[in-house]
């Protein structure tokens, strides 16, 4: 759904038919503990009923979520801005049918040396 | 870095990122994009509260958000391991987005131009003051005069043990030995500094 092309990139930058916070009824930030860039999101497998009464947008998330992602890769997924995503987000962990299945360990400034040995190898073998 | 939960009888994915930074047209775009599959991201900051004291936002008050299109690339290094790679936004009035795309990045590599090299020192005083490992890229641009590495690290005046590589962004194998040489630089940084409790290593 997102072009590659500059051209429609700054088309869609010279204004937006909807501004993106339309879809999320004006917030700016989800509720809860916010997404961070590279976590991981995924469904919870949970049937959504009639909870998906938000926006074509939660739907098309919910969807992409059926398998683990980035919420990165999420936004450039479905073309939406991160900040809205992150509010779609929020939503849909209120309501239990998104989960954060593996995110920023906060506690640890320091990375983790298995990790990086494996991105070492991982780099070395492209 | 960021580590899953384990889940019985699916590998758990880690993600983990790099910062490709530098000044305004250094080579930012080209390196993630000759390394990596380039991916668009848009995001909208609002800009009433994170934008003062950092902002010159003279002239557009009335402007609440503002548009951000960055690049990031991905790398797949195994089936359950994903490097992410953020060229860092180069507007200055873009900089309060740099403490979110730091947190947690495993490194950073900052891109030189011999022909302008302060424009690196935002980038390398960042970095510094934060405590994230970095090396220095000089991108050698057709026709730009070739520099000792010691005598830039001198000129950019690093701490000692900072790598300087000389490389071409627009090379894939370029590109590459800068990572390498990062994350080697991150290795051996992190077994020598202390480093907090309970970081411990994933099994298998």
């Amino acid at each position: 759904m997102m072009s590659r092309s500059r051209d429609q990139w700054f088309d869609r930058e010279a204004g937006p038919l909807v501004r993106p916070y339309a879809m999320t009824q004006g917030r700016t930030r989800p509720s809860g503990e916010s997404f961070d860039l590279i976590a991981v999101v995924a469904a919870t497998g949970e049937p959504p009923g009639d909870r998906l009464r938000y926006s074509p947008e939660h739907q098309w998330i919910l969807r992409r979520c059926g398998t683990p992602v980035s919420v990165v890769d999420l936004a450039s997924d479905v073309g939406l801005p991160l900040g809205v995503v992150r509010v779609v987000l929020g939503d849909l962990r209120d309501e239990g049918l998104i989960r954060v299945v593996a995110t920023i360990d906060r506690s640890s400034e320091r990375p983790n040396l298995g990790v990086l040995r494996e991105v070492l190898d991982g780099l070395r073998a492209l | 870095m960021v580590f899953g939960r384990s889940e019985p009888g699916e590998p758990p994915l880690v993600t983990t990122k790099i910062l490709i930074a530098g000044g305004f047209g250094v080579g930012k775009t080209t390196m993630v994009g000759s390394i990596s599959e380039i991916r668009p991201l848009r995001t909208e900051e609002p800009l009433t509260d994170r934008g003062v004291g950092v902002d010159d936002v003279s002239g557009v008050e009335r402007k609440s958000t503002t548009t951000v299109a960055m690049d990031f690339g991905r790398i797949t290094l195994t089936d359950r391991l994903v490097l992410y790679l953020f060229g860092t936004p180069g507007q200055e009035r873009f900089w309060f987005m740099w403490d979110e795309l730091a947190l947690g990045a495993l490194g950073a590599v900052v891109i030189a131009d011999t022909r302008r090299l302060t424009d690196s020192f935002p980038s390398i005083d960042y970095f510094e003051r934060r405590g994230t490992p970095f090396v220095v890229a000089v991108n050698c641009f057709d026709g730009a005069e070739r520099h000792r590495a010691e005598d830039i690290a001198i000129a950019l005046d690093l701490d000692p043990g900072v790598p300087v590589l000389l490389c071409d962004v627009r090379q894939r194998e370029s590109s590459k030995e800068v990572l390498i040489s990062l994350v080697e630089h991150v290795l051996s940084w992190s077994e020598t500094e202390p480093g907090p409790a309970g970081a411990a290593a994933p099994a298998g």
